[in-house]
């Protein structure tokens, strides 16, 4: 029993429909971890690009090197490092923060290029343009840079929603109930891992098509050349 | 003419709602060579890449040497070339490119032999000295081994020309081969070209811009004009005397 | 137990992810060759089967590939009367090699489809047959555009075979997590996973630029 299922083991098939709804209590945990973890990846990828962009070298470089390092060091490791040296230093998270903080400081090194190489892309051709036109460093940002930038972005960020929802189940290794960790009880207690894991992959199918599905739909929703301002 | 080696009888080639080449009927005889002027999108690239089998026809029958380069004899007539068929057509066939489309990766040489090599079976000793030869012909036998970025444009379509000859083609197609070429370039690659044309009974078709140049060279000369041939005939009645208003229209566009 | 004492254990466990790395890297590249050519095949049946592959291993997360390749294969072998229980390293470099695989196909198959259509003409009008096209004058030109895609897949498996130690495997993160287990000195340990990870993907990048260097050199020629 788990989350107050019982497992009916007469039969594959009946086994499947009785593990079920303990699985998709897992897939909403892994929902929510690829949320909050996508937005933590947005808010500090976007710090990392401002501080990358800096026109001074004691702020650009230690981000360079920093976003560097997160890139290129394993998301598991980094898990752990949060998960066990945060408390020693007095900051005691519960494992599902933690693991989508941990999530979010991976991803963060990646969606900082992606700002990086949308920004650059639009201000190359657009930036003498607007100087002849007497704006604003400020009012070309917001105005010129960013409503052309965002459709460059938004189909990146997306691939990198899909690849955060696939590395969720690292989490499981600090006891968050993930859906692949609860496959793993259910096995572990029943000796059959066969059918929760198989079910697990089949749901990572689903989830992963319906969100390349949705990203794809927002792309193409998205105007090319930038959203029209009033 | 007698015993043509090419022969188009009534093809058809659309691209879509667009007809390229109307039920074209043309020939050219053992030995001759033929240029084939018109206006930009008249189909004359059409017809070389309809030879080097790199367009299919939608209709009529194309002859290679007395046999159907698109179709086979079957039991019931002819029907569809299978890929061994359009093999072994290709063998007589060469082609020049506009753009060259020499492989980046390959020197100079290796450009030359390696379908020899590879298709014809030549030994790379054998491949080798053929292509040295070729590579006198055209000018070029110090730049053997460089890349092809590292030369010319003119140089780079010369050794298209020498890897063209490498396999003894009957019939050497040519695209436009001066058209993506420095005006100062154009000079040496019409010079391999002319002396080809004196030298040797290869048959040449020709597709270009380059009137002084087709008027020079050729036996023959076509007018293509929306898929068909409007008007041909030896280079001093087409370009002294064109009976079709037509033809007068673009010489006289052209040339002036 | 001393720092000094960490490390002839995690440099035991360097060397296993070293190895992980290479094995499941170069298998990877070889996988990726096949399904990323196959998947071009107008043989409908290889075309079927490399798509296949290509979106399940894409589609699904490298934890659960590696789970159920441990756990659950070996159920689905006794289900068949074949013994199909793999050693966690044959575990850990499969799932590995098919993971990255994946990806990689979609690499080698974009680099082919970006082959300018020229150099399959004048191929063709040197009667070169469709297999020698592809091997002779296609690949050859479409793996210097794999290159730098392949570094980053080659740091990201790297990264990857960190999640062997969760079947027991004794690589880097195993022997890091046995040490820290004994000592609780985790601030130290982890630390120094890290930079040792960091460090060996910088050696891969460079290892993986240097490669890049070595298949492009005919595009340095100079005159």
């Amino acid at each position: 029993m788990l989350f107050g299922f019982e497992w009916d083991l007469s039969s594959p098939a009946a086994y499947a429909a009785s593990i079920l709804p303990i699985l998709l209590i897992g897939m909403w945990v892994t929902i929510q971890a690829t949320v909050i973890g996508f937005i933590v990846a947005l808010v500090l990828g976007l710090v990392w690009a401002v501080l990358k962009a800096a026109p001074f070298r004691i702020i650009s470089w230690p981000a360079t090197v920093m976003t560097e390092f997160i890139r290129d060091t394993p998301l598991l490791v980094q898990l752990f490092f949060l998960y066990y040296v945060l408390p020693e230093y007095g900051i005691v998270l519960p494992a599902f923060m933690t693991g989508t903080l941990a999530l979010g400081i991976q991803y963060s090194a990646y969606t900082s290029e992606v700002y990086r190489a949308g920004i650059e892309a639009v201000a190359k051709d657009q930036h003498e343009a607007a100087r002849a036109l007497n704006l604003t460093p400020a009012r070309t940002f917001t105005h010129i840079v960013v409503p052309q930038a965002v459709p460059r972005i938004v189909p990146a960020m997306g691939n990198y929603l899909v690849s955060i929802m696939k590395d969720v189940p690292v989490l499981s290794v600090v006891t968050v109930l993930e859906m692949l960790n609860v496959a793993k009880i259910v096995g572990d207690r029943t000796f059959n891992y066969l059918v929760p894991l198989s079910m697990v992959g089949g749901l990572y199918l689903v989830m992963t098509l319906v969100a390349s599905a949705g990203v794809r739909l927002l792309d193409g929703w998205l105007p090319k050349q930038g959203i029209p301002l009033k | 003419m007698n015993d043509p080696i090419i022969k188009f009888d009534k093809v058809i080639k659309r691209f879509g709602d667009l007809t390229v080449l109307d039920e074209l009927d043309f020939e050219v005889g053992r030995g001759e060579k033929v240029s084939i002027i018109g206006p930009s999108g008249s189909g004359k690239s059409t017809v070389l890449r309809i030879l080097m089998t790199l367009e299919g026809i939608e209709g009529g029958v194309v002859t290679v040497n007395g046999e159907p380069l698109w179709h086979e004899e079957g039991p019931d007539g002819l029907r569809p070339a299978s890929e061994a068929h359009l093999h072994k057509m290709r063998t007589q066939l060469g082609m020049v490119f506009q753009q060259f489309n020499l492989f980046p990766h390959m020197t100079v040489l290796r450009n030359i032999t390696e379908a020899p090599v590879k298709v014809l079976g030549l030994s790379k000793a054998e491949a080798k000295g053929r292509a040295e030869e070729l590579l006198e012909l055209v000018g070029l036998a110090d730049q053997a081994q460089k890349y092809p970025h590292q030369l010319s444009g003119g140089q780079q379509q010369r050794v298209g020309i020498a890897r063209a000859l490498a396999m003894r083609p009957n019939v050497l197609l040519f695209d436009e081969p001066t058209s993506a070429l420095d005006p100062e370039l154009v000079g040496e690659v019409l010079n391999v070209i002319g002396r080809l044309a004196e030298e040797h009974d290869l048959t040449m078709l020709l597709v270009t811009h380059e009137m002084r140049f087709a008027r020079e060279i050729s036996d023959r000369v076509c007018f293509f004009d929306q898929g068909r041939i409007r008007e041909e005939g030896t280079p001093e009645e087409l370009f002294t005397d064109p009976k079709e208003d037509r033809t007068r229209e673009f010489l006289k566009a052209v040339l002036d | 137990m001393q720092l000094t004492d960490y490390i002839a254990p995690l440099m035991q466990g360097a060397w296993v992810t070293v190895q992980l790395t290479l094995y499941s890297t170069v298998l990877g590249a070889m996988l990726a060759f096949a399904s990323g050519i196959g998947k071009l095949s107008r043989n409908r049946a290889i075309n079927a089967i490399c798509v296949a592959y290509i979106e399940l291993f894409r589609g699904t997360s490298l934890l659960v590939q590696l789970f159920w390749l441990y756990f659950a294969l070996p159920l689905a072998g006794s289900a068949m009367g074949l013994d199909l229980r793999l050693p966690p390293v044959l575990a850990g470099v499969l799932a590995l090699s098919l993971n990255i695989g994946a990806y990689g196909a979609e690499v080698v198959r974009g680099a082919i489809a970006a082959v300018h259509q020229d150099q399959r003409e004048a191929a063709r009008a040197l009667n070169f047959t469709e297999r020698q096209t592809l091997w002779d004058i296609v690949i050859p030109q479409a793996i210097p555009e794999m290159m730098p895609p392949f570094g980053n897949l080659a740091v990201q498996n790297l990264k990857d075979t960190a999640l062997v130690s969760l079947i027991s495997l004794g690589d880097l993160t195993f022997r890091a997590e046995q040490i820290r287990n004994y000592t609780q000195d985790s601030t130290t340990i982890y630390s120094m996973l890290l930079v040792m990870y960091f460090g060996m993907a910088l050696v891969l990048t460079v290892m993986m630029r240097g490669l890049e260097r070595y298949v492009t050199r005919w595009r340095r020629a100079r005159s």
